[in-house]
């Protein structure tokens, strides 16, 4: 495929690797925003190839995995309804909420179907006029251009079955929040590249500056996640904390200014809760006042919802990156991808899930170490 | 009406309050945490998900969990497998059924019917039969069109033409409108396994090569192309096909193959878990021999699929002793269901029981099992 | 949200208001919506992710990545990785980060 095949070259990836070996000689941490990019690194075992002083740390950056509780359990008390046809992206169905998950709403009886596209949720709509049609509006930035057309394309139909359940969380607050706290030990960042195709990378600058941290917008294929890292390391080995542009291909400094201008347009900023980690100021997008006649949260009154987390469950220690998966007592026994405890064990990007798949601290009787890739560390 | 809500006995229970009052404002419905008995969030435990019929993970404890002991005194053999060989009269006779619940009931490159004979006939060539007979029963939902019953009968006539096999015995009956998705379809088979032969997944020994006979992907990616909600264009047909001749090819330059199993849902990768776990033995792949045709890999990379994962109809796995292997690949690519054939990978004493391969950018990572339903991605 | 993949446009019709592209992927094609994208035209790569266009592919930045690499020689002069769009190594400290509200 092509501008895909390129970016897996087995021999150019070794080229790299053994760059960023040549070039380290201090011990680094740096931090992944972004749930595709942990899950190549984890499944082609590159942070276990990288020099042993380079740690990569994964942050919360499974749109999946920090979807609050509160939401979650919204969703699936609005989707039990029998007048509702609850429209969500497949990654949802599994994530457990306080007390069931959508999936298995859907054995019960429940109207829930996985759409490709929110503009298919639209179509639902209006094809089922009688029906009131939700959709789980989720994601980061890089979803909001597509929800927010849903909204006005709705808006446009004049369709007065259809809602949005808005989840969307923003990545440089999440960034702010963990740069912040007494425990980070996060060095340079790299930037999620497809959030960035949207927003551009101009929010990420004034955080390069104040916090002295490289960021380095990358892309999701090995080669891109190597050269990313290759490039902040550079800084960091030479004091240096800018912006840099991994993904030159896909990402520019302004972004998409047309998905921008429909972002702001449906949303607002506001504050958000993320699950594991808890509230981050102006770290969401609401819909916006003249908008609320399709927010599913104004339309269903979803009563008091309660909401419990598995006490075994540290995800918020994993996905603000303090925790690796390894450090969880229930990982592996009690918490595996077939009865996930915590949404990062039921996503397909999320760290535990990856981890898990890897096979990474699982008892394998007489296995033997997986990770070697072509290039070893001297 | 409310609904007197009691804290449920059974701990993996919970509520249906909220799914299943009618007319109920969902205040009163929704569940409160605080009244469940077990305070983890399990996810559902009591009714059956799709996913356990997907031939992953869920399958598998299904089986083992759930009708593995309920069939025990019956079933003293263990675990039922895709076919069983039972002695008579001194003869091996295997018999096998499977059936069929494909949406839509056509697709292209064949419909229910052909995939009912093709299936059967490929589960006794898995044992290493030649297939005899099959039985044929349908259930069909009030309101098919009678065209669509004639063209797949019709087609059932060809494809058992096409397998050497006849169709000795059927059934019909009808349910009412919703209780089957247009037609289900059942078909039983036996087959006379061939003196000497002796396949098995626990055959599998170290050293051992692992050929596969074909390009993986096509029927999944087949059939979801045309999946409403999902649809999207490619030129890729189900691969659906009989290998009992194929088999025998197989057979012929190897009468002692070890391992023969056709990976159909739960892709390559479920089948090839199977045979490492029960073997005890580890399985390494090398991506690069992989033949994943390029419309499979670009339709798994739109959805965000794993291609290992889907679902095949005319594939096979072989696993032979490696000075057997050159032989056996000669003979399949003498015949055009094995035309394609290739060696993927090695029987391993490493990690006994999982799957890895060797990626094209050089590193190594596991080859698990599907969990559930395979569902498209988007993140 | 990260699944975003290149694909090239082969078709471009208009769905009442939304201007609506089938993309081939390299053998699967879907179509994905070009609202986000109006100056894209035919034979164009775009990164579609959830059905809509959000980037179209540089083709020059592209081939430019792989030539860089390919070059990478560690006896050899470090060479410039990235992009070299305009301002990208320095942080202009006058502009505040687009605020949501601010641009209505």
């Amino acid at each position: 495929m092509k501008y895909i095949d390129e970016y897996r070259d087995a021999p150019l990836a070794g080229k790299l690797l053994d760059e960023i070996h040549r070039i380290t000689t201090k011990p680094w941490a740096l931090m992944e925003v972004c749930g595709g990019q942990t899950h190549t690194l984890v499944k082609q075992g590159i942070d276990e190839a990288l020099p042993s002083g380079v740690r990569m740390i994964h942050g919360p950056g499974c749109p999946v995995c920090v979807t609050p509780l509160e939401q979650i359990d919204k969703a699936l008390a609005i989707a039990a309804r029998p007048d509702v046809i609850f429209t969500s992206y497949g990654d949802m169905l599994r994530v457990p909420g306080s007390t069931t998950d959508l999936l298995s709403l859907k054995a019960r009886g429940a109207d829930v179907r996985i759409v490709y596209s929110p503009l298919d949720a639209v179509r639902i709509a209006a094809a089922n006029p009688d029906r009131q049609v939700v959709f789980f509006a989720i994601g980061f930035e890089t979803t909001a251009p597509a929800n927010a057309m849903a909204v006005r394309q709705a808006a446009r139909l004049g369709l007065a079955n259809f809602t949005v359940l808005v989840s969307h969380v923003l990545v440089p607050p999440a960034m702010c929040a963990i740069l912040e706290s007494p425990t980070c030990q996060v060095q340079a960042f790299l930037a999620a590249g497809h959030v960035c195709a949207v927003m551009g990378w101009t929010e990420y600058e004034p955080i390069a500056e104040r916090y002295h941290v490289p960021i380095v917008v990358t892309g999701f294929e090995p080669l891109d996640l190597l050269e990313g890292i290759l490039m902040a390391i550079r800084q960091l080995e030479s004091g240096r904390a800018v912006v840099e542009n991994q993904y030159a291909r896909a990402v520019k400094r302004e972004g998409n200014l047309e998905a921008q201008e429909t972002v702001f347009r449906v949303f607002d900023v506001g504050d958000r809760k993320w699950r594991g980690i808890g509230m981050i100021p102006a770290s969401g997008y609401h819909l916006r006042p003249e908008f609320e006649r399709f927010d599913a949260e104004a339309r269903f009154d979803v009563g008091t919802i309660h909401t419990s987390e598995h006490p075994a469950c540290i995800a918020g220690q994993i996905l603000q990156g303090t925790k690796t998966p390894l450090d969880c007592t229930a990982y592996g026994v009690l918490c595996s991808p077939q009865k996930p405890l915590g949404a990062p064990m039921v996503s397909s990007e999320g760290v535990c899930s990856a981890y898990h798949a890897a096979g990474r601290g699982l008892a394998i009787p007489g296995a033997v170490p997986l990770y070697e890739l072509t290039r070893r560390e001297s | 009406m409310s609904t007197e809500r009691r804290p449920s006995a059974d701990p993996f229970g919970a509520p249906a309050a909220a799914a299943t009052t009618p007319g109920g404002e969902i205040g009163a419905g929704a569940p409160d945490p605080a009244n469940l008995v077990c305070p983890a969030p399990i996810p559902e435990r009591a009714r059956v998900l799709l996913g356990h019929g997907s031939g992953g993970q869920l399958s598998a404890a299904l089986m083992r969990d759930v009708i593995g002991p309920a069939l025990a005194e019956a079933a003293p053999g263990g675990p039922l497998n895709d076919a069983a060989v039972v002695e008579v009269a001194g003869q091996r006779l295997a018999f096998t059924t499977d059936s069929f619940v494909v949406s839509p009931i056509e697709f292209p490159g064949g419909d229910i019917g052909e995939l009912a004979v093709n299936g059967t006939v490929n589960d006794l060539a898995m044992m290493g039969a030649q297939p005899l007979a099959l039985s044929l029963a349908y259930v069909i939902e009030e309101g098919l069109p009678i065209e669509d019953l004639r063209r797949v009968t019709e087609s059932v006539a060809r494809a058992a033409g096409r397998a050497g096999v006849r169709v000795v015995t059927g059934d019909t009956k009808v349910v009412g409108r919703g209780a089957a998705d247009g037609l289900f379809v059942n078909t039983a088979g036996i087959g006379l396994v061939a003196p000497g032969v002796s396949v098995g997944a626990e055959r599998a020994a170290v050293g051992d090569a692992v050929i596969l006979s074909g390009p993986i992907g096509l029927h999944g990616i087949a059939i979801m192309s045309v999946r409403e909600g999902l649809d999207f264009e490619v030129e890729v047909v189900s691969d659906t096909q009989p290998l009992n001749g194929l088999v025998a090819a197989i057979v012929a330059a190897c009468p002692g193959v070890h391992v023969l199993r056709d990976p159909t849902r739960g892709g390559l990768a479920s089948a090839l878990n199977e045979i490492a776990a029960a073997s005890a033995r580890g399985i390494e792949l090398r991506e690069e021999t992989l033949p994943i045709p390029g419309p499979v890999r670009a339709a798994c990379e739109m959805l965000g699929l794993d291609p290992l994962h889907v679902a095949n109809e005319g594939k096979l796995v072989a696993i032979v002793p490696a000075a057997d292997a050159a032989a056996v690949l000669a003979a399949m690519r003498a015949v055009p269901e094995g035309a394609d054939a290739v060696e993927i990978g090695r029987v391993v004493a490493d990690h006994p029981s999982m799957v890895t391969m060797r990626t094209i950018v050089g590193s190594q990572r596991i080859v698990d099992m599907m969990v559930g339903e395979q569902l498209p991605r988007i993140c | 949200m990260c699944l975003g993949i290149p694909g090239k446009v082969v078709e471009i019709r208009d769905e009442g208001p939304l201007r609506m592209a089938l993309v081939d992927y390299g053998g699967a094609r879907k179509e994905a919506c070009l609202a986000y994208l109006p100056d894209v035209v035919l034979g164009d790569y775009v990164i579609v992710h959830v059905g809509f266009a959000i980037s179209q592919l540089d083709e020059e930045e592209a081939t430019k990545t792989l030539e860089i690499l390919r070059m990478l020689d560690p006896e050899g002069m470090e060479l410039e990785l990235g992009s070299t769009d305009g301002e990208a190594a320095a942080p202009s400290s006058s502009a505040a980060p687009p605020v949501a509200g601010a641009s209505a």
